[in-house]
């Protein structure tokens, strides 16, 4: 199992000028960077992170787009890899991290949570390359390798849950700009306003 | 409405995504507007996005919006109501101008309806606030553009509601 946090900042030192959707590790990620080219969504609606990466990918062909999507997220939308798949945008690098659980409803654990290959369910819909790390030592030495190929790619990441428990309107709320300001701030980054 | 020449033709739909300069569809087949779909294949210009469920749709179009691009949406009126979550939060939330084009399954022009899909279409879309326009043959046509006009200025999601006359459909 890995802490989040550790391996965001290990990724951040191959970020490059890579768009990063900071998806469930946003929080720690928006202290590590928050540019034009962060995107610190939220939760907009469950489920679609990996479809906004996919659509992001595709508009923007020369940049890499990296997605950290979350196990639930990807339960909650299956056929969106077979999507990804066909689609397979060679720049699109799809990191998921696992925690088992509904971590900000109290931690209540997803379906057969310990026994999902999301890796191999990626393998499986089409995605050329896929693979899972639990150790930290393991996805570091592993990651210039895995952003220097072309994608669309899948790396499963085993993380510590960080459970909420506290009502959502008591929560302490990390992110600095509403979900519209992140995208229009991107497109004039882009240059596609 | 007179069938043959009166029809809304794929020609025509497709004429209005032209000149509204949309670059992607994304999609999910469905009866109603299956007749655009070997049209849309055969276009260079246009991307073809085929999803697994509507919802998926909705995150897709805002991230091609997010990169640029001018996506439109094509389902149905059963997957439209499937996806309401999506289009709150991934439409809506992120103020991503697309017009969806929904096939209008149930719908029969007599208010009668024997099909809760067309029940329930109209009455989703006025409890979310989103505009929308039917368009049953080629002289309703310029609604589409109508449409866009009008997710553009509302930086906001907007339906064109595909009347199923077109097959002979309820009739």
């Amino acid at each position: 199992m890995m802490h989040t946090a550790d391996l965001l900042k290990v990724f951040a030192d191959h970020r490059g000028d890579a768009i990063v959707i900071s998806g469930r590790g946003g929080r720690h990620w928006i202290t590590l960077s928050d540019t034009a080219l962060d995107i610190p969504l939220g939760d907009p609606a469950m489920g679609g992170h990996a479809g906004f990466g996919l659509g992001l990918a595709l508009a923007q062909p020369e940049k890499r787009v990296v997605l950290f999507d979350s196990e639930g997220d990807i339960l909650m939308s299956l056929g969106q890899l077979p999507t990804i798949a066909e689609q397979a945008p060679p720049n699109f690098y799809h990191f998921v991290l696992d925690n088992e659980v509904y971590a900000t409803t109290g931690g209540q654990p997803v379906p057969n949570a310990k026994q999902v290959d999301y890796a191999a369910m990626a393998r499986a819909s089409g995605y050329p390359r896929a693979m899972g790390f639990t150790e930290l030592d393991d996805f570091a030495r592993s990651l210039p390798g895995i952003l220097a190929a072309p994608g669309p790619v899948f790396v499963a990441l085993k993380v510590f849950p960080e459970v909420e428990n506290t009502p959502i309107g008591q929560r302490v709320r990390w992110r600095k700009r509403s979900a519209d300001k992140v995208v229009s701030d991107l497109r004039a980054a882009l240059g596609v306003v | 409405m007179a069938d043959g020449a009166a029809a809304l033709s794929p020609e025509t739909v497709m004429r209005q995504m032209k000149q509204n300069g949309v670059t992607d569809i994304v999609w999910l087949p469905d009866s109603e507007t299956n007749w655009l779909y070997l049209l849309m294949q055969a276009d260079p210009d246009l991307r073809l996005i085929g999803v697994t469920r509507e919802g998926h749709a909705c995150s897709i179009a805002a991230g091609l919006f997010a990169g640029g691009r001018r996506p439109m949406l094509l389902i149905q009126n059963t997957g439209m109501l499937e996806s309401g979550d999506s289009i709150r939060g991934w439409l809506m939330g992120l103020n991503v101008p697309v017009v969806l084009m929904v096939g209008y399954r149930g719908y029969t022009r007599h208010g009668v309806n024997t099909d809760t899909a067309a029940t329930y279409t109209e009455r989703f879309l006025m409890a979310f606030n989103i505009p929308f326009f039917l368009v049953e043959n080629d002289s309703d046509s310029e609604r589409i553009s109508q449409a866009f006009a009008l997710a553009d200025r509302t930086r906001q999601p907007v339906v064109v509601l595909v009347g199923d006359e077109y097959h002979g459909f309820n009739r």
